[in-house]
């Protein structure tokens, strides 16, 4: 339903760690083969012929190569495969010290040239680990919250309700009415034809509250809105009423922005919308659809309190509530 | 007020709740007269449905007394003191999936919604003591009930019916009759069920008041296919006979025009290794089902047939015969039941005598006996089909 729009460079670096995965997944392929299959070969050229130890130790490898080939080939998580890569190479790295100690001359030779070769390949390993965890991080909204710079995040989101289009047009046109479905919200007032004060509810953190001013509308189609002034979440948002084929329905199309800022406010934004901020827009306009089509947001036992059963999982239990726990209401 | 509740795995509980209360303005609370051990319930007492919770209250086929009704209920619709029967989905009436009668996929009345899309790709409606990946509403299995959109669902019992005639409208009845319904059933055809538990019994019911030619039960339990029988239904004992030879034995080779898997997620035998190739992959959550009622019911099917499942599935299986599916050009037909379009047709056909909904009652006990109730349903002992609890 919803998509989180993200930077473009955000995405490049992760395609390129999907990319560069891949490539060490086929490495890992071809070297564990190649020492299951060959490993008095793999012996030979690493040197190490001469130990019986050895013998285990090189099918050993080739077995674990071949997991990290699995992983790295099958998993969208490459960061993780990766590190178990690194792990791995300073396995290898240990062994080859040890037995580079032992020996002397042309084995000698051979195992420092294949230790070279690790080496490199353990670099381009940890620096592919290293960039796939970071750009894991920049692709949750918990960037916000760790750096200082703060974004910008656009969501949007879409729902068809059984209602013609001038009448939803006309229940969002009505601001006071956005609260009703909007789980952010505490207050829409109108101050103007045009222009309107907001305030937003505990979970943002302290008390955000900013004025907001109809850029452009079109009666039963559009309402673009922007904030205005000194808003501490700088915003924006528009929202198209196309009727459905059906000719009963209208398609609603959401797009808000948000100008999170860095510092305490920035970290609170982040955390209010969590990892899947998606989910939150999807969420309020579900609502809208209960409101309109039958009147309330719906309530059960195991979520009794309308858009304020934020904390979806674990509910309390489907049994119906006592007294008490009802008069106390949702902050209990 | 006493109600039954999940306790965890394998354990139900019958225990003090508070009373409901109206939460919703469209909302109604009933004072249960009778109420019911559904097979779908066993499914979450034995684990297999996700989201349950300590405490929850359990049931979803249940009737009674309306007591309160909200200030948004239509007095012309639901008054109190109306004898109502429940049906198990909860359904809005005015979204666009009430609109075209499918009540089952209500798009407004699951609270949990975005679970439930999460799992299933698009939300499904609110179920009555069902887990929270259905709404998390309290269920049946008590003395009272809160009703949501009680101006759309309950159905009111007019005449002098008893209870027992008229309970199931909520669930198995239908259930077992969309079943049939969904098999497009012609005069020539041979139906062949798969389960001859109370929905599979009711299916076998509905495809002969629907014009089947024969109809084939398909079972191990003695005492459930001896139910069959005396109802004037074929058998087959799945322990006793090869089901695929038998079937074509009994269809002249064809096999049955038209199956319908009245089993689901826990079928409980079938070829020894398969069966403990499915029990292993779903004891350790690898896959969700054992689905070995649906693999055969494809495999069994004549060419061009209708494959109509309504045996609960909740997530994924594996080994789906596909290529029998595709390339013998088989309909797989389904669905939660969507009760509220079938209770007023099938209400009328148990006036006229049609159908007997009292044939698969087989225990009566207080609803303090619930623990009771689904050990003998859940382990088929004392012959137990279906158990009504009286609150």
């Amino acid at each position: 339903m919803t998509r989180l729009a993200t930077r473009e460079a955000m995405e490049a670096g992760q395609d390129e760690v999907q990319r560069r995965g891949r490539g060490l997944g086929w490495m890992s392929l071809g070297l564990g083969v190649a020492q299951l299959a060959a490993p008095e070969t793999v012996r030979r050229i690493s040197g190490v012929d001469d130990s019986s130890t050895s013998r285990a130790v090189v099918p050993l490898v080739g077995a674990r190569e071949l997991v990290h080939a699995a992983g790295l080939l099958t998993s969208r998580r490459k960061g993780i495969w990766v590190w178990t890569r690194v792990v791995g190479d300073a396995m290898d790295l240990a062994s080859l010290g040890i037995a580079i100690a032992r020996r002397d001359g042309r084995r000698r030779r051979r195992l420092v040239g294949v230790t070279g070769a690790v080496v490199g390949i353990a670099v381009v390993d940890l620096l592919t680990a290293v960039q796939a965890s970071r750009s894991k991080r920049a692709g949750s909204v918990r960037a916000a919250r760790s750096s200082r710079q703060g974004g910008s995040m656009e969501l949007t989101a879409t729902t068809t309700i059984r209602k013609p289009a001038p009448e939803v047009y006309a229940f969002w046109r009505d601001l006071d009415n956005l609260p009703t479905f909007m789980a952010h919200l505490e207050e829409v007032r109108a101050t103007g034809d045009r222009t309107s004060h907001w305030s937003a509810s505990a979970p943002f953190g302290k008390n955000v509250e900013w004025d907001a001013e109809i850029l452009d509308e079109a009666t039963g189609e559009r309402i673009a809105w922007r904030s205005t002034g000194n808003a501490d979440v700088p915003n924006a948002g528009t929202v198209r009423f196309v009727p459905a084929p059906d000719g009963v329905s209208t398609e609603v199309h959401v797009v808000l922005s948000y100008d999170i800022p860095g510092g305490a406010v920035g970290k609170a934004v982040a955390k209010y919308f969590g990892e899947e901020p998606h989910q939150q827009l999807d969420d309020d306009l579900r609502r809208l659809k209960q409101v309109l089509e039958t009147g309330q947001v719906v309530r059960s036992e195991g979520a009794p309190w309308g858009k304020r059963a934020r904390k979806e999982f674990p509910q309390r239990p489907a049994q119906p509530l006592s007294d008490s726990e009802f008069a106390k209401g949702a902050d209990a | 007020m006493r109600a039954n509740t999940w306790a965890g795995r394998n354990k139900v509980k019958v225990r003090d709740v508070p009373d409901p209360r109206l939460l919703n303005d469209r909302d109604a609370v009933v004072r249960i007269t009778s109420t019911a051990i559904c097979g779908s319930d066993l499914h979450l007492v034995d684990g297999y449905v996700p989201t349950m919770q300590d405490g929850d209250v359990m049931g979803h086929e249940f009737m009674g007394e309306v007591i309160e009704v909200g200030r948004g209920v239509d007095p012309g619709r639901l008054r109190v003191g109306d004898r109502v029967v429940v049906p198990f989905p909860i359904a809005c009436g005015a979204c666009g999936a009430c609109a075209a009668d499918l009540y089952s996929c209500c798009e407004n009345s699951n609270p949990n919604a975005g679970i439930a899309e999460k799992m299933f790709g698009h939300p499904v409606a609110g179920i009555f003591g069902y887990s929270h990946l259905t709404g998390g509403f309290a269920g049946g299995q008590a003395q009272y009930a809160r009703v949501p959109f009680a101006d759309v669902g309950p159905l009111k019992i007019e005449s002098d019916l008893t209870d027992e005639q008229v309970l199931f409208l909520s669930d198995i009845l239908p259930t077992g009759y969309m079943g049939a319904e969904m098999c497009d059933i012609q005069p020539t055809d041979v139906v062949a069920v798969w389960g001859a538990g109370p929905v599979g019994q009711f299916a076998m019911d509905s495809a002969r008041v629907l014009g089947a030619a024969k109809v084939i039960a398909i079972d191990k339990e003695p005492y459930r296919l001896q139910m069959a029988e005396r109802a004037g239904h074929t058998t087959v004992n799945f322990e006793e006979v090869d089901v695929r030879s038998r079937l074509l034995e009994l269809t002249g080779g064809r096999g049955p025009d038209k199956c319908i898997d009245a089993v689901g997620m826990e079928a409980s035998h079938g070829s020894m290794p398969l069966y403990a190739y499915d029990r292993v992959k779903q004891a350790v959550r690898s896959e969700t089902e054992r689905p070995h009622a649906l693999r055969q019911a494809i495999l069994s099917c004549r060419s061009g047939g209708i494959v109509s499942v309504i045996g609960v599935y909740g997530g994924f299986l594996d080994k789906f015969p596909a290529g029998a599916w595709m390339n013998r050009a088989l309909t797989l037909r389904t669905g939660q039941c969507h009760v509220q379009r079938y209770m007023k047709p099938l209400l009328e056909r148990i006036e006229r005598g049609e159908i007997d909904p009292t044939r698969v009652i087989t225990h009566t006990l207080p609803l303090d006996e619930a623990e009771r109730g689904f050990e003998i349903f859940k382990n088929k002992r004392e012959n137990c089909e279906k158990v009504v609890l009286k609150p």
